[in-house]
């Protein structure tokens, strides 16, 4: 109980912080780009709106620091991120929270499937340390060396451009109307296969060096030689006594890959113009749209902190440790 | 010494410095090394490689294999910068926390395990985004600022776990300062942990620079091979079937991130010897009459000559 109080602070505490950064940034940088925009809107924002943009990038010249970063959280805990630029008069609450289905599909979806092959291939890998298997280690650290965007710019260049198999941009079918309707859902999962694979393709190198490098530890370990001298069968000691130790730091160590898994899904989706939040982001940047940026911005760390509480929690519930460690 | 360098004899940190030696070497004389100038049009539009253009050329006829020699220097030098960056404020951080513990150690490791959940791709592009010019060298000190985290929290755990050893505890009762028993003593423990700090960080530097240069965030005309990659995309390299155009770029980002990889597993070898042994390669190992078991890592004592 203990172990889940601590994080449940550290993680209120990480939410914090990533707010009062992002409260921070417009401030502290030099020049002033939400002005000049503003200036440009004159007329065509009724002053409600102003105010709320000026309160999120620090434009009342008046108020003091303090007062402004008082309103600045009042307006978030309203939900209020203030107006896009690009979408006026939209407000960024209602953009993101379209977009953000999308991403966290996709992501989840293509992380689980990268954790579960990766795990399998390392644990294979690390049990048959030192012989042919060890041939395909230069080929994980090469996929792990590789940018998440050039694989996607191949892949669609194969598959999609010259096989022709998959659309190369795009989240379904624009013909269809969105509903929950077999057909819908197909066009979904057919466009998406393309992003969710470059994904795995990209992010399961790793999974498979850290299991492989875990195996190669555990193996060594008593109780490993144990299950051996006792005549278990190899497939029982491999899967039920070294991988099952073997896995656990793999997943705690879930929670700190997310957040370079997470980016690197962002910039898949602006390759494959796929309609989650990192392609809205990159829409803010091309088009200066600065309130949709710091939405996104807040929008994704807050997801991935979720993210985190949870394989912290799966991790209590694997690892008996955690939960007797009193200290 | 000898022993130290006993690295240098293993294949795979071989192939990964003579990858970077290539690529430095290519930054250092690229201006002068490149064929034509990376930004002079010509007449011959998107024309496949050829004895003239060895890479070929993009949508207004400029050459690409000038494009990436003289982009390497943009990619090294934003390298090393955001890796020196990040790897000082990482050993302050880290070692710092892991030698005061108490509340200054709880304080800061709070501090890097924050900066390592915060996901860094995202806050890098909202603040190079924002700023007026986000040239090579801001991107670098930007990447430097946020990616020190995983850094410190590897040193911190070493130097908990140095902080207590002998030697350091004979120091501080032979009466030596505390700054001295850090740098004395501490210190030059955990070379190869920071050394491998370092690499990873440049690694994740380059990785994410190109990212930014792709998305259009740094300058255009400022070459990288992100920019090149930036062209590619924006002129539809991939569905006019233009595999020159952004092929050779990612593959050099690819190789040089191997190369990075291969130096790093290179140094954990050095730090883990369980690892080292099955770095070596299947046959020398049968050769040598080893057979890998289960039960047992064989830990070979390198003969020194």
């Amino acid at each position: 109980m203990r172990f889940l109080l601590r994080r449940v602070v550290f993680y209120a505490l990480t939410a914090w912080a990533a707010i009062t950064i992002n409260f921070f940034i417009p401030r502290m940088l030099p020049g002033d780009p939400v002005t000049a925009l503003l200036g440009r809107m004159q007329g065509r924002i009724d002053s409600n709106a102003e105010h709320s943009l000026r309160v999120l990038f620090g434009l009342d010249q008046d108020t003091s620091m303090w007062q402004q970063y008082l309103d600045y959280w009042g307006l978030l805990l309203r939900g209020d991120l203030g107006l896009s630029f690009t979408h006026f008069p939209t407000p960024v609450a209602d953009i993101v929270s379209q977009s953000l289905p999308w991403t966290v599909g996709l992501v989840g979806v293509a992380t689980i499937i990268a954790f579960v092959i990766g795990s399998l291939i390392g644990t294979f890998l690390g049990w048959r340390r030192g012989t042919w298997a060890d041939g395909l280690l230069p080929v994980a650290t090469f996929f792990q060396a590789v940018p998440y965007f050039w694989l996607g710019l191949i892949t669609i260049a194969v598959l999609s451009v010259n096989l022709g198999w998959f659309p190369s941009s795009g989240s379904y079918d624009r013909g269809l109307v969105p509903a929950f309707s077999g057909e819908f859902i197909g066009s979904v999962v057919y466009y998406g296969f393309l992003p969710a694979l470059t994904v795995v393709l990209s992010s399961v190198a790793g999974w498979v060096l850290g299991m492989r490098n875990m195996m190669v530890t555990v193996s060594s370990e008593d109780y490993v030689t144990v299950a051996h001298a006792k005549g278990l069968p190899e497939r029982q000691v491999m899967l039920g006594y070294a991988a099952r130790n073997a896995v656990l730091p793999q997943v705690s160590s879930f929670a700190l890959s997310l957040g370079f898994v997470v980016g690197g899904t962002l910039i898949m989706e602006m390759v494959f113009s796929y309609q989650g939040i990192g392609y809205t982001l990159y829409q803010a940047v091309s088009t200066h749209d600065y309130p949709l940026m710091q939405g996104c911005f807040l929008v994704i760390t807050l997801s991935v902190l979720v993210a985190n509480m949870v394989a912290d929690l799966a991790y209590a519930l694997l690892d008996p440790r955690t939960r007797t460690e009193d200290r | 010494m000898k022993n130290q360098l006993l690295f240098l004899r293993n294949g795979k940190v071989i192939t990964g410095l003579v990858i970077l030696g290539f690529f430095t070497l290519l930054a250092l004389v690229g201006p002068w090394l490149s064929p034509y100038d990376p930004n002079q049009v010509s007449d011959a539009l998107l024309s496949p490689p050829s004895a003239t253009h060895w890479l070929g050329t993009d949508h207004t006829g400029r050459d690409i294999l000038s494009q990436i020699i003289v982009g390497a220097r943009g990619v090294l030098v934003v390298g090393l910068v955001a890796g020196v960056s990040a790897t000082v404020v990482g050993v302050l951080v880290g070692v710092t926390a892991g030698f005061v513990g108490g509340i200054g150690d709880e304080s800061l490791s709070a501090l890097s395990n924050m900066f390592l959940v915060i996901p860094q791709l995202p806050l890098i592009i909202l603040i190079a985004a924002q700023l007026p010019s986000a040239g090579g060298l801001t991107v670098a000190l930007v990447i430097g600022a946020t990616g020190w985290a995983w850094g410190a929290r590897v040193l911190r755990a070493q130097t908990l776990s140095l902080r207590k050893r002998d030697f350091v505890e004979a120091a501080r009762a032979n009466g030596e300062r505390t700054w001295r028993l850090v740098l004395a003593e501490v210190l030059p423990n955990l070379t190869a942990v920071i050394a491998s700090g370092f690499v990873g960080t440049v690694t994740f530097a380059v990785l994410s620079q190109v990212t930014l240069s792709f998305i259009g965030i740094t300058p255009v005309s400022d070459w990288n091979w992100g920019t090149i990659l930036f062209w590619a995309q924006n002129n539809l390299a991939l569905q006019r079937g233009a595999w020159w155009w952004f092929v050779p770029a990612g593959a050099c980002i690819a190789l040089l991130g191997m190369a990075l990889t291969l130096v790093n597993f290179g140094i954990d070898e050095i730090v883990n010897p369980r690892l080292r042994s099955t770095g070596l390669h299947a046959r020398s190992l049968r050769r040598r009459g080893i057979r890998p078991r289960v039960g047992f890592t064989p830990v070979v004592r390198e003969v020194r000559s």
